[in-house]
């Protein structure tokens, strides 16, 4: 048995809606064509195939495609170590798929973790709150379209009411400019 | 485990006296008390809202993101050889393993693992190694001095000292190492570190045993520690717990026996198991750790290709100009070199489309890097699977049903960084 048949297995018993086994770098990867279907994927995985072990799940923002999501789960077989990655694509517009909680628990922090970064609903989820922003912050910081510098907002002490003060990326200095301590952007005063 | 129920009037003269029912009101009231961010126990910036109904914990919410940096947003808009440094300060605890990690992952996608150099996937491991008995170290003094043992703080922090030392002769650094480069290592083994790495073995296992005897039959640490924060089988494996809290639990998982790489297909060690799944258990499977460590550390050091000095010139990196830096000399005077040396610094390692996750047995668990790349010399999405945010997540699970004073030990015995956590 290796990982390409558990692979199969998930494939004949979805049908269509998985695509075949993709292998890159020796890891098998399936995409599921509904992510409304994402939970009985992951419980047939868990139960029948004894997918015990949810390593993580990523988020992926295909910023100017469409659909704009895509929801990667990684799974694994700890009787023997195989591995399997389950991709699944969800709309700008609908931005929510069905949590994975009821299959495995590591999946809670995970799934806050994406709604956190990335604004992706998961539907079913006890306690969708932010975890690594603070309560009330209003974006979704690892959207392509957020800019690295952060971004200005009027919201007094929920964020920042002042550029960052690394606005323009941590490393971007202003070339041909003054003395270096004037350059440094973390040493000016906010009235300059 | 202790329930308020429990709770009963010893003294008869205030049983008459009505107290009971007093009592029975009092049982109603809760307390809810924030520990954290800033606690001497939270090592770092963990902050937990607890329930409390008298002692007991009912209930535990941990606040994490204190320390969030937005690594994975940085990461998108750098060249995979500038995130180096970053990873340095993930677990901070032990940086080497998280450059080790990093650049697995990097070769895993550019389909480099096979390629690697022998000498240099030794190095690796022993930077590995390294970096788990230091992470171990500090893990154990840090949790023993919590739960009161302040001595067993003083001689685990006088060995990691010496592990410094030697990370400053290898790197320059002593704790931001930034070690590895994509297809190898920053530079070869300087002279004498290896046999100053094995005297620091001989002298750190001597250290260990000293607070074997000060803890492993000691009475307070067995009372402190023992039936303590108990995480069955099934509920480790349920909440993706990795690394020593897993195998404390009695699951026998090692990436480096499940999933090799580099050389350890090649190296004897035994993974050790606890049976329970308590604070005393995971304290008893990283001491071991240590031990396997070292032997470990004598073994690459017995085996390096190459010897202690490398006289015969073995290579450290893989031999080729379009990921590794030709050397300075060759830059002055090759227009290949160049022209390299050109496209390395200015759009890094060109790497291909496609995506890759490598996890990595890290001294707090499975550090694993999922890269996605649409081509080119940055990601284009970089997540980092940290172990300390993943085993944190059991703790509202974990907490209820304790006393308050177990809190520490629990948090001792789980060994999380929350510069990992966070990211």
């Amino acid at each position: 048995m290796s990982a390409l048949e558990f692979a199969q297995k998930i494939k004949a018993r979805f049908g269509d809606l998985v695509s075949e086994p993709a292998e890159f770098r020796g890891e098998i990867t399936l995409r599921l064509a509904d992510a409304q279907q994402i939970f009985e994927l992951c419980d047939f995985a868990r139960r029948q195939l004894s997918f015990d072990y949810l390593v993580d799940i990523s988020s992926l923002d295909n910023y100017g495609e469409d659909p704009r999501w895509t929801v990667v789960y990684h799974l694994r077989r700890l009787a023997n170590g195989f591995e399997l990655r389950v991709k699944t694509d969800v709309s700008e517009e609908k931005s929510e798929l069905p949590s994975v909680i009821g299959v495995w628990r590591t999946a809670n922090w995970h799934e806050r973790e994406i709604y956190d970064m990335m604004g992706i609903r998961f539907s079913g989820h006890p306690d969708l709150r932010r975890i690594l922003m603070w309560e009330g912050y209003p974006y979704f910081p690892l959207r392509k379209d957020f800019p690295l510098a952060g971004k200005p907002t009027d919201l007094p002490g929920v964020a920042f009411t002042k550029p960052a003060p690394l606005e323009g990326g941590p490393f971007v200095t202003v070339p041909g400019g003054k003395d270096a301590i004037a350059r440094e952007p973390r040493v000016r005063t906010p009235e300059d | 485990m202790a329930t308020v129920q429990d709770l009963e009037i010893r003294d008869p003269a205030a049983r008459v006296g009505g107290a009971v029912e007093e009592l029975r009101d009092l049982q109603g009231e809760k307390m809810v008390l924030n520990m954290g961010p800033s606690h001497p126990a939270t090592h770092g910036v963990l902050r937990i809202v607890l329930e409390l109904d008298g002692e007991v914990i009912t209930k535990a919410d941990p606040d994490v993101g204190y320390l969030h940096r937005g690594d994975e947003k940085i990461a998108e808009n750098m060249t995979y050889t500038q995130f180096i440094p970053y990873t340095d300060r993930l677990d901070y605890l032990a940086p080497l393993a998280n450059n080790v990690a990093y650049a697995l992952a990097v070769e895993k996608l550019l389909g480099l693992q096979d390629r690697l150099p022998p000498r240099c996937q030794y190095i690796r491991v022993m930077c590995a190694e390294l970096a788990r008995i230091s992470a171990h170290l500090l893990g154990l003094g840090a949790f023993a001095m919590d739960v009161g043992a302040l001595t067993v703080f003083l001689l685990t922090f006088t060995e990691r000292e010496k592990i410094y030392n030697l990370c400053e002769s290898l790197t320059g650094a002593r704790f931001t190492t930034s070690y590895t480069r994509i297809g190898g290592v920053a530079r070869d083994l300087p002279p004498g570190w290896c046999a100053a790495v094995r005297k620091f073995l001989q002298e750190v296992v001597i250290n260990l045993a000293e607070v074997e005897t000060l803890l492993t039959r000691n009475r307070i640490w067995v009372d402190r520690t023992k039936d303590v924060g108990v995480i069955p089988k099934d509920v480790a494996i349920d909440y993706g717990l990795s690394g020593p809290n897993l195998r404390g639990s009695g699951v026998d998982q090692d990436l480096r026996k499940t999933h090799p790489y580099l050389c350890y297909r090649d190296l004897q060690f035994d993974v050790p198991l606890g049976s329970v799944g308590d604070c005393y258990d995971r304290y008893l499977v990283r001491m071991e750790e240590m031990r396997q460590s070292v032997r470990l550390l004598h073994q690459c050091l017995d085996k390096i290709p190459g010897g202690a000095d490398n006289p015969a010139g073995e290579p450290v990196n893989v031999d080729d100009g379009k990921i590794i830096l030709p050397p300075k000399e060759k830059v002055l005077s090759g227009m290949e070199e160049l022209i390299h040396q050109f496209m390395l610094v200015t759009q890094g390692v060109n790497v291909p489309p496609g995506e890759v996750y490598f996890g990595h047995e890290n001294p707090k668990g499975e550090l694993g890097f999922y890269i996605n790349s649409r081509g080119g010399g940055t990601p284009y999405r970089l997540k980092i699977r940290s172990p300390s945010f993943v085993n944190l997540s059991v703790l509202s699970h974990l907490m209820p049903g304790h006393v308050m004073s177990d809190t520490v030990a629990i948090l001792g015995s789980l060994d999380f960084v929350m510069g990992e956590c966070d990211r």
